[in-house]
């Protein structure tokens, strides 16, 4: 299983902002899409990303930061995957590393965006139909007529 | 008033596009919830149970017993079977819009990927999947040839097909005759001159896609040795690290077996299976008549990318391989259905979450949905395909709760039915297959095997006396 089984079954792309934009843009898509962290964006290359904790930081000291530009407050330093990692690999970093989003790369396009939240889902079912498949084989070994 | 769709004057009809392992788990998780659901299961071939009866190896039974799971889905009430009938052709999808409240792509990933390297096309290469369907009796496939005069062949992939593929080559005919393996593969591997068989990946053992069953079974071959070179089975700097650091003790085993296996010497077995791993092919070169007569490989060395993955990269150490028959196995894509947006990168139908999306705004189309390969892309086991199964399933109730479902002219199981009969008569339904079955199970029981198969339809209808 990789990042390309995941972005398989997500039909959106990655949301974007520019880093010019306004802080009160970047609110409103997060809050239109219901989702935590922007890719910010130069033409499909990713420059960083703006993230619920980036916000709250910001937030915490400074009440009138809405005309801010997204570019003030984004992470440039981005860790981005690519769609052939696999997922044991990408669990591991975003876990060590703190990451709740991966915008996902190709030949340095974004292609879309990977949360924690997917990787934990896409994890839990695959094991869950392991389990699913021994058990049956399990339950074979007790008998019943082979198909 | 008109009653609620999902209740039992008026039920949910739910149609299923191919009767693999996904097309039974949503037809499960379909049938099993409290409202009131009609399911109508379809498939292009007369016979259900698709990779289960055609993909998975005729040595590997025990896998096989899952089917008895998509048996007791089909003895609910509400569950129809249609075989033989092909989306597309004998029923389009308008049809269905005419017929269903919502219709789910199962369709599975019906394709290989190409290796998209020159002389990939000469005779004497082919997809394994080809092989695979041959040997395991997919009327489609029964007349393919596969040249196993040749004594030297190569398998590209270390998934479990070109596990599978490798087993099969290097077992004994009389290994296989225990099995539901088709007669005339059986026949044709008995005579096969098959010495030296190459498995090909392109990373390291670590990374082997391959389960630790899978290839211990490889070292308790009747008739083959197995061995493998001890430089391409030590883990380099960044597998090993890897390794340790995720307390895989899978892999751990996995790289300890194959290193056993770079230890064995030969006992003198009529065959010899070699694993060999970071190569990858660059070109197919010809033998002067149309055939393969060697694999040009590339030497590959591991980086890891910024998430740590580990992948290949092609070093400037090349060799070739002589060989004469090549199978592929490099990955396997969705087929697009006529009518239903696709998304040409990932080889699935588009989607979110299973629901099927309108290729230009993005949006969900209503009624539609994917699930299992076609929807994610052919990975995991047979089970992974179940809570897939589930996602999708959850998404059509969530739809039918807010009233996006499509509104068929005709929601009557009676009208659906005399459609596929007026448009292919000689369809098959699941008492149909229960009874080729038993006839299956009868003929092979006879030779002490699993079953034999029928591999024409019109050995399958003249079985059912039509």
């Amino acid at each position: 299983m990789n990042i390309a089984n995941i972005l398989a079954r997500k039909g959106s792309m990655a949301v974007t902002v520019r880093p010019e934009q306004s802080i009160r843009d970047a609110l409103a898509l997060l809050d239109r899409h219901n989702i935590g962290a922007l890719v910010a964006v130069e033409g499909d290359r990713p420059v960083g990303i703006l993230s619920e904790r980036d916000i709250v930081r910001e937030a915490a000291h400074n009440e009138k930061f809405f005309a801010r530009v997204v570019a003030d407050l984004m992470t440039r330093d981005v860790i981005t995957g690519q769609p052939h990692d696999d997922l044991l690999s990408v669990a591991h970093t975003m876990t060590e590393r703190r990451i709740r989003h991966l915008p996902v790369v190709d030949q340095g396009r974004l292609i879309g965006m990977v949360s924690i939240g997917d990787v934990v889902k896409a994890q839990r079912d695959h094991y869950q139909g392991e389990v699913d498949t021994l058990q049956t084989q399990l339950l074979a070994d007790e008998g019943g007529p082979a198909r | 008033m008109t009653p609620l769709i999902g209740t039992p004057e008026r039920p949910l009809r739910a149609a299923i596009i191919g009767a693999g392992p996904t097309g039974f788990y949503t037809a499960d998780h379909l049938l099993r919830n409290a409202r009131v659901v009609e399911v109508d299961l379809f498939d292009r071939l007369p016979t259900p149970y698709g990779l289960v009866r055609l993909g998975v190896a005729p040595d590997h039974q025990k896998i096989k017993f899952v089917t008895n799971v998509f048996d007791k889905v089909a003895a609910t009430p509400r569950f129809r079977f249609y075989g033989g009938v092909e989306f597309g052709k004998d029923i389009t999808l308008a049809d269905l819009k005419a017929h269903y409240h919502q219709i789910v792509y199962c369709t599975g990933a019906q394709t290989d990927r190409r290796m998209g390297i020159p002389g990939e096309d000469l005779s004497g290469s082919h997809p394994a999947t080809e092989f695979v369907a041959w040997y395991n009796g997919h009327p489609d496939y029964r007349d393919c040839t596969f040249d196993l005069t040749q004594e030297r062949v190569a398998v590209i992939g270390v998934g479990n097909v070109a596990v599978d593929v490798v087993r099969i080559l290097c077992r004994t005919a009389e290994e296989l005759a225990t099995t539901d393996i088709t007669d005339y593969a059986l026949e044709a591997l008995r005579k096969s001159r098959v010495k030296e068989v190459y498995l090909l990946g392109r990373r390291g053992p670590a990374q082997a896609a391959f389960t630790n069953p899978e290839v211990k079974e490889l070292g308790e071959l009747a008739d083959a040795d197995v061995t493998a070179r001890p430089e391409e089975v030590e883990l380099d700097p960044l597998s090993r690290a890897a390794v340790e650091r995720s307390q895989d003790r899978a892999t751990q085993k996995k790289v300890e077996i194959l290193k056993a296996y770079a230890r064995r010497q030969p006992t003198g077995k009529s065959r010899r299976l070699t694993l060999r791993f970071l190569v990858s092919p660059v070109e197919l070169i010809a033998d002067g008549a149309g055939g393969v007569a060697a694999l040009r490989l590339v030497r590959n060395e591991l980086y890891a990318t910024s998430t740590g993955a580990l992948q290949p990269r092609a070093t400037g150490h090349f060799e070739n391989l002589p060989v004469g028959l090549v199978f592929r196995s490099v990955g396997y894509r969705g087929v697009p259905l006529p009518g239903v947006p696709f998304n040409e990168s990932w080889g699935v139908i588009l989607n979110d979450k299973g629901r099927v999306l309108d290729s230009d705004t993005k949006q969900p189309i209503v009624g539609e949905y994917a699930a299992g390969w076609i929807k994610r892309g052919p990975t995991g086991v047979i089970g992974t395909n179940k809570p897939d199964a589930a996602e999708t399933v959850e998404c059509m109730f969530e739809d039918l709760a807010s009233g996006a479902v499509l509104e068929p002219a005709h929601p009557e199981a009676a009208a659906a039915e005399a459609l596929v009969r007026q448009r292919q008569p000689n369809y098959f339904s699941y008492a149909d297959w229960l009874k080729l079955d038993a006839i299956e199970t009868e003929r092979g029981r006879a030779q002490g095997r699993p079953r034999l198969k029928f591999t024409s339809i019109d050995e399958m209808l003249a079985a059912l006396g039509r």
